[in-house]
């Protein structure tokens, strides 16, 4: 069975005719060719796969496209400023060494934009348990709390458009 | 300024913040098929029948195909002769996980779609899913050609009874080594497309050019016209350099069926099918003195190798054993080991492969020592320290030649973080305080042996050789390429490698490109795995930069009509020293490089670029001093890590902010182990972890904050001092972990508690005190 979805993705209207059981993640991976959104399970537990769904951070691979008709959503691909510099916590990836292989760095990303919009100024054990639900096998964790707690400290952030 | 030593951001960064990362799932080239497998879910069984009538009639399907189809095909490569594991099981399977069929279609939907119409028949068999169970009397034989499931012994030389039977004191442990899965968060992905002009394999591997010669040699085809690509590689951890039948039954599919076929592994195939590691068991005995001074080690390592034993596994307990006695200097130390086949997931290298094993048994041996004889295990520690005017120090084992360290030097370091009397005093007020948590303090004096290696080291895991290729290409702008074989998946040698050349080549950081991870663009090459990547690999760098570097002065001398030996640079600018108003720009001298007109006599075009094969004539030896702090809760028998810290020496550091993010990493791998996970199996073969809701891989919420330091012992085998430090935290850290829990229970006659300590193994404990 197909169905036709509409969804904003990054601002844009995307619109497919789906088979009803498409995940979301595949959506963008596969239709759309937005392939920072990765997988790295197959029970929702890694959260490489997050994305930003109406502002709030989902597993996408535990949305069906059809689901989220009419809905926005914002990919990795989508995260940087309007001005194409990169938003605060990509920065603060960067600066602080927030990542190694990289995989799961978008649903990182993701996550922790979603934490800082809920909650500006969170201390190191409110990250920590925000996270818990996106799985890091390089970093062991600290770095990518303090990426999170520069992107904190630094809202403003501006590259002036450089990428 | 010199670049090595710099907190420098990385290269890498700007494309996987922004989701432009290329990993394999990621390519999608046109006509691209999906490969699906049919795992066996039983752990030793006939296969009777396979039924795939129904998987072949659904719309969509392009192929399905089981041993049948490839009947004349030999086995996987990597495995020993006759033990090794055929592509798609014949007639029988030997462990949950094993590939049975596959079918190729045209969407990855439509591909497990038809996996599930497949209908497997198995006529089940006894199966051995443990080490004992494997060597009891009558056991079921997985391999006939075996005779029984021990594929090698191999005894001690001398087991040093009169020794023990003399000292004044012994003691023994049986340890186990828990069975843990790699885990990298992007699981093993190929994508092969086999056509008229040879065959490219894109592979998450963490060693493209040993893989590449592998296939080609399986297949019998030409290297020239086969290429393996590992773009963008999500973790590998040791577990990406094994050859399983992914790789080969893409390729021969794609060119079956003339299109691209890719093979994206679920996780919950990747934690039954990616091979495990460590899954040892320990018989350790040592002899001492009153005084906590070791006289002798006895050790046997038993390795369950799983169903199908390889190379790699089979290395394992001889990295461990060689590497039994730690950083003490042990007057007799006799060694045997015993690998052995069960009806689990094959077995191979996962960080630290083998190290971690020696370095846990031997910390939890020292612990035990102090617990007898009442010393300090700070104090036994230092008694039985190799010291620092004793390298290069011969061990019991030929492979293990230490040739640095400061064993006391990064213990003091390591006490000037850590409040070690105030910590003993607030354990002992604790204890008598029963609504207080226990509270515990874990040491570990850990050595590794890293820097794969000199020559014939790798070559006995099946490389081609123990070098690493750089070139160092420098282009008509002035800035410079350089090729490594050396192929990252996580730890920034992009940007090291690129630090390394700016200081020998003066030239900007921003106009320097590491290429790697393409068997196509990288002239040959060995790999990333055994701490390498720097010590032999990032020594490569600077040699060919080093060589491109005076043939530049030459080219610079000719133009400024000086001597080469007084030419200097700065800023991108070649001056006689002291003149440096009268110079010519690195952009100039490359330029020119190229034009035989301006050359001097005797050079050629091309001279900025070159190519080193660079060898080394020894391991190297990271060491380091780590210190773990638990609390554990009475009621629940919870641990919980207060505090880790963490003294590395991994010589010289090129960059402080990646050797912190590898020893954190490692670190959190280490207290995994110790803590969370454990590959399980019922006494049936059936895995009980094979997901991630079952397997623990910790999450944020569940690792403490570090505490780092450092000393810096250079290493002598390479130019740059360095050491490595990818796999030393998974070395350090169990045994810092488990012997501070030991101690917070030490006052309840506790000498050991095998890993992972769950909070049910605690709890135990301490009803069984009340």
């Amino acid at each position: 069975m197909t169905i036709r979805t509409s969804i904003t993705v990054n601002g844009k209207e995307t619109s497919r005719e789906v088979e009803a059981r498409t995940l979301l993640v595949h959506y963008l991976r596969e239709d759309l060719g937005l392939t920072g959104t990765h997988v790295g399970c197959d029970t929702s537990n890694c959260g490489a796969c997050t994305v930003l769904l109406d502002g709030e951070a989902v597993k996408s691979c535990t949305v069906l496209a059809a689901q989220v008709h009419d809905c926005n959503i914002t990919t990795i691909e989508g995260a940087a400023q309007a001005d194409g510099s990169f938003s605060p916590m990509q920065e603060g990836f960067r600066q602080e060494h927030g990542l190694q292989c990289g995989y799961c760095t978008p649903g990182m990303i993701m996550a922790s934009t979603a934490l800082l919009a809920e909650n500006p100024n969170p201390t190191e054990e409110e990250i920590r348990h925000a996270l818990e639900g996106n799985l890091c096998r390089c970093t062991g964790y600290e770095m990518i709390v303090n990426a999170v707690r520069w992107a904190a400290e630094h809202p403003n952030f501006t590259s002036g458009g450089a990428k | 300024m010199s670049l090595v030593g710099a907190r420098v951001l990385r290269k890498e960064d700007p494309n996987l913040i922004t989701g432009n990362g290329q990993y394999v799932d990621d390519l999608q080239p046109a006509g691209c098929t999906s490969m699906v497998f049919v795992r066996s879910t039983e752990a030793h069984a006939k296969i009777r029948s396979i039924d795939t009538a129904e998987a072949l009639a659904l719309p969509g399907v392009l192929a399905v195909w089981t041993s049948a189809n490839i009947a004349q095909l030999a086995n996987c490569p990597g495995g020993l002769p006759g033990l090794d594991q055929p592509l798609l099981a014949k007639d029988v399977v030997r462990f949950v996980g094993e590939g049975v069929a596959v079918v190729v279609a045209t969407d990855r939907y439509i591909a497990a779609d038809a996996a599930e119409l497949i209908v497997v028949d198995y006529e089940p068999l006894p199966a051995v899913a443990s080490l004992s169970a494997a060597m009891a009397p009558g056991a079921v034989v997985l391999h006939e050609v075996l005779g029984g499931n021990t594929v090698h012994f191999q005894d001690f030389e001398n087991p040093l009874d009169e020794v023990f039977a003399a000292a004044p004191r012994t003691a023994s442990l049986h340890i186990v080594n828990n069975r843990c899965a790699p885990t990298p968060i992007e699981p093993n992905v190929c994508l092969a497309d086999w056509g008229r002009s040879g065959l490219t394999l894109w592979a998450a591997f963490q060693a493209p050019h040993h893989l590449r010669n592998t296939i080609a040699q399986y297949f019998g085809i030409p290297q020239d016209s086969t290429r393996v690509v590992a773009p963008d590689v999500g973790g590998g951890f040791g577990a990406k350099i094994n050859f399983v039948p992914e790789f080969f039954l893409t390729a021969l599919l794609s060119k079956e069926i003339g299109k691209p076929v890719k093979y994206t592994q679920t996780r919950s195939e990747c934690l039954v099918a990616m091979l495990h590691g460590r899954a040892q068991e320990h018989d350790a005995s040592v002899a001492f003195d009153n005084d906590g001074r070791i006289l002798a080690l006895k050790l046997t390592v038993t390795q369950d190798q799983g169903a199908y034993p390889n190379g790699t596994g089979m290395g394992l307990p001889v990295l461990t054993t060689a590497m039994a006695a730690g950083c003490y200097r042990i007057p007799a130390v006799a060694i045997s080991w015993r690998n052995v086949v069960t009806n689990t997931t094959p077995v191979a290298a996962y960080r630290g492969a083998g190290r971690p094993e020696a370095s846990y048994t031997i910390e939890r041996l020292i612990d035990l020592i102090a617990d007898e004889t009442g010393v300090d295990p700070v104090e036994v520690r230092r008694r039985n320290f190799i010291p620092v005017d004793a390298f290069p120090y011969a061990t019991h084992s030929p492979l293990a030649m230490y040739d640095s360290g400061n064993f006391a030097g990064a213990l003091d370091e390591l006490l000037k973080h850590v409040n070690y009397e105030e910590l003993k005093k607030e354990q002992e007020k604790r204890r008598q305080d029963p609504a207080a948590k226990l509270l515990g303090i874990g040491f570990a004096s850990w050595l590794e042996i890293a820097g794969f290696g000199p020559p014939g080291s790798l070559e006995a895991f099946g490389h081609l050789a123990s070098w690493e290729s750089a070139q160092v290409r420098i282009q008509p702008d002035g800035s410079a390429i350089i090729f490594t074989g050396a192929s990252p998946h996580g730890q920034g040698t992009v940007t090291t490698y690129a630090q390394i050349a700016a200081d020998e080549l003066g030239i900007d950081f921003d106009r320097i490109s590491v290429k790697h991870g393409d068997t196509a663009v990288v002239p040959q090459g060995i790999g990333t795995m055994g701490s390498r990547a720097v010590a032999v690999g990032g020594e490569g760098v600077k040699t060919a930069s080093g060589r491109v570097y005076e043939n530049a002065k030459r080219i610079a001398a000719h133009l400024l009509e000086a001597s080469a030996e007084d030419i200097v640079i700065e800023d991108e600018k070649f001056f006689v020293k002291g003149t440096p108003a009268r110079s010519v720009p690195w952009s100039e001298v490359a330029w020119k490089s190229f034009q035989p007109l301006e050359l001097p006599g005797g050079m050629e075009p091309g001279a900025l670029d070159s190519t080193v094969f660079q060898q080394v004539p020894n391991f190297s030896f990271p060491s380091g001093a780590y210190c773990c702090v638990v609390e554990i809760d009475r009621e629940t028998g919870a641990v919980n890590i207060v505090n880790m810290y963490l003294v590395d020496d991994c010589g010289t550091v090129i960059n402080p902010l990646l050797v912190e993010g590898q020893v954190h990493g490692g670190v959190a791998q280490g207290i995994a182990q110790a803590l969370y996970e454990h590959m399980l199996y019922d006494p049936s073969g059936v895995p009980r972890t094979s997901t991630l809701m079952d397997y623990l891989v910790p999450a944020a919420s569940d690792l403490p904050g570090y505490i780092t330091g450092r000393i810096n012992t250079p290493n002598p085998s390479n130019t740059l001092g360095a050491k490595g430090v990818g796999e030393s935290g998974s070395v350090g850290a169990p045994p810092a972990v488990v012997n501070a829990v030991v101690d917070a229970l030490s006052h309840l006659g506790v000498k050991h508690i095998d890993m992972p300590v769950t909070p049910i193994k605690v709890w135990n404990i301490l009803e069984g005190a009340k």
